[in-house]
């Protein structure tokens, strides 16, 4: 075989992982809020977080082709972590996140165990059990959380020693998007090495990843435990940028919400997710301006629109206009 | 023939009151190219499946180059050298075929857990996966998703997701299924052809097919086996075309 054909595959493979404008047009908006509405930069990092969630998400549903409908246990623990520190007496934020992600990530690699040997169904109720148990553990024991109340008493300190987290939102923006921008650079190495390869083949046909000598059960262990990390360090940002946490942090509501915005967006394709919840949390801040008590019809009217005529989300439909004017042009 | 690359001993199975392996014992040595016919139903496919480790058997022992494989998981047999393919095509249908291949050379290797570097690092993995599809004539399509390809070149995806794996036996179940048959003809070909370090075992219909590319013939029945010989000594058999209802099997005149 000559080498010119041997460049072939690894030419196109390479094609597949490029850097494309798009990406790079995306990115640089990211920065905008600071100059264009600064007003608003406090929703501004309230959507880098929930971003920074779904992405977590998308890497075990979007890649592995795990449901979950308990993902928010992974969010909370590290809101909690993370809170749980800085009252205690540490608010260096960095050590936090880090501290959280442990934290989070020792409790999913626990619960991996259990997700690894189910799919389809049973396997969503068992994360929606594993999110409903933390949920009243975490109620019950109010002495640590603060349960209904919440958790008082987190102070987190500049950044830095430098970077006060300040009323108007400037350094919890700059915070969330460092830190969603650095885990999304991971999590595309990630889904372009050979894991990410055998993730979309656990998705694809887990019997046949048997069949070629893979161990399926210990990939999903892997994945679903970086992604609880990942959830975590989410969890820890908001703690750490409102300085409190509530039980809502882990509650059935976030991990419904963090479905949604992944279904919104488009699973599998890392951006997807992102822009599902700037879409989402968008709406939310404007839907709930007009009509506050009813501003979830107007989600579900969404949701049920974008599932029907956009079978791969808001992203898998601007990917099909791009695709079309081009070919028009 | 006290070497087996494969063997079975005293399989039993039963699914309630269905007995589906009955006291199977067969032995593959080396090398060999064998042919598992029989009727529908008589228990080839869960054969495989029990072989493979797909089905736990109540009783018996699966011998993998010698050695007890009965209680290891599927993924472990194949790492030790035991691969298929599937009567109904088992894809990854998302996957082009070249990362289909490249996933199983990477799970071969053992690299498949590593995150951290890209795909595209892995030469040797990429090349060898090109290879593969081009001894099987699907390098030009090497980058459809394989639910994209045409049926026959899924049938040889098949065939390659297999290899990648470097298997020392090799089972193919039904390998021709629903091809037509001057490509079920080149099918068979590609497989004669395979190294003779690969111990191949098939199950298949066209007794012209079995004939051809079979040195030994098994013939199971109701989930145990009749009797295994020779093509020529199967064709001669009596009890064999009992089995078939009386009937001359397809092909079978010119064995």
């Amino acid at each position: 075989m000559t080498s010119a054909t041997i460049a072939g595959p690894r030419d196109y493979l390479q094609t597949q992982m490029r850097w494309r404008w798009g990406e790079i047009a995306f990115w640089l908006a990211t920065l905008l809020p600071f100059i264009v509405t600064p007003d608003y930069l406090l929703l501004a990092s309230q959507v880098a977080i929930a971003a920074l969630f779904v992405l977590s998400l998308d890497l075990i549903l979007g890649f592995a082709g795990i449901v979950s409908l308990g993902h928010a246990a992974y969010f909370g623990i590290g809101a909690y972590t993370a809170g749980l520190i800085s009252k205690w007496g540490w608010g260096e934020p960095l050590t936090g996140l880090l501290i959280a992600a442990l934290a989070a990530g020792v409790f999913g690699y626990l619960t991996s165990f259990i997700v690894a040997r189910f799919r389809h169904l049973p396997l969503i109720m068992i994360t929606l059990g594993i999110g409903l148990l933390l949920q009243e553990a975490a109620n019950s024991a109010s002495w640590l959380t603060g349960g209904f109340d919440g958790l008082q008493g987190i102070r987190t300190w500049p950044i830095a020693g430098r970077f006060r987290f300040d009323l108007y939102g400037y350094t919890a923006y700059g915070y969330a998007l460092a830190a969603l921008f650095v885990i999304f650079l991971g999590a595309r190495r990630l889904i372009h090495s050979p894991f990410g390869l055998a993730l979309r083949g656990v998705r694809d046909n887990s019997q046949r990843m048997r069949a070629i000598g893979a161990s399926t059960h210990s990939h999903i262990r892997t994945i679903y435990t970086i992604a609880a990390m990942i959830a975590g360090i989410a969890g820890a940002i908001l703690a750490q940028s409102t300085e409190t946490v509530s039980l809502e942090a882990l509650g059935f509501q976030r991990s419904a919400d963090v479905l949604v915005m992944l279904i919104l967006g488009g699973t599998g394709r890392l951006y997807g997710g992102l822009l599902g919840a700037i879409v989402y949390m968008v709406a939310r801040d404007q839907f709930s301006g007009l009509n506050p008590q009813y501003w979830y019809f107007w989600i579900g009217l969404l949701l049920i629109a974008v599932v029907v005529v956009l079978p791969n989300g808001l992203l898998g439909g601007l990917t099909l206009l791009t695709r079309r004017s081009k070919a028009a042009s | 023939m006290n070497e087996s690359a494969l063997a079975a001993r005293g399989i039993n199975k039963r699914f309630g009151s269905l007995v589906v392996a009955a006291d199977v014992d067969l032995t593959l040595p080396p090398g060999a190219r064998y042919a598992l016919i029989g009727p529908n139903g008589a228990g080839k496919t869960t054969l495989i499946n029990l072989m493979t480790g797909m089905l736990r058997p109540d009783a018996g022992q699966i011998l993998l180059g010698g050695e007890d494989v009965t209680a290891l998981a599927p993924e472990d047999r194949v790492r030790r050298g035991l691969a298929r393919t599937y009567q109904i095509n088992s894809l990854f249908p998302h996957l082009t075929a070249l990362e289909s291949v490249i996933l199983a050379v990477c799970e071969r290797r053992r690299v498949a857990q590593a995150w951290w570097r890209r795909l595209i690092a892995y030469r040797e993995e990429i090349d060898e996966a090109h290879q593969i599809l081009g001894a099987l004539m699907l390098d030009a399509v090497c980058h459809r998703p394989a639910r994209e390809l045409a049926y026959g070149q899924q049938r040889l995806l098949e065939i390659a997701l297999a290899l990648a794996s470097r298997p020392k036996v090799l089972l193919l179940d039904e390998p021709a299924a629903g091809v037509p048959r001057d490509e079920s003809n080149e099918l068979f070909a590609a497989i004669a052809g395979l190294s003779r370090d690969i111990t191949v075992l098939f199950i298949e219909h066209d007794m012209e097919l079995v004939f051809r590319f079979a040195a030994r013939v098994i013939v199971m029945v109701g989930g145990s086996i009749l009797v295994e010989g020779t093509p020529a000594e199967i064709a001669a058999d009596p009890q064999v075309r009992a089995v078939y209802l009386g009937k001359t099997p397809r092909g079978l005149r010119n064995g």
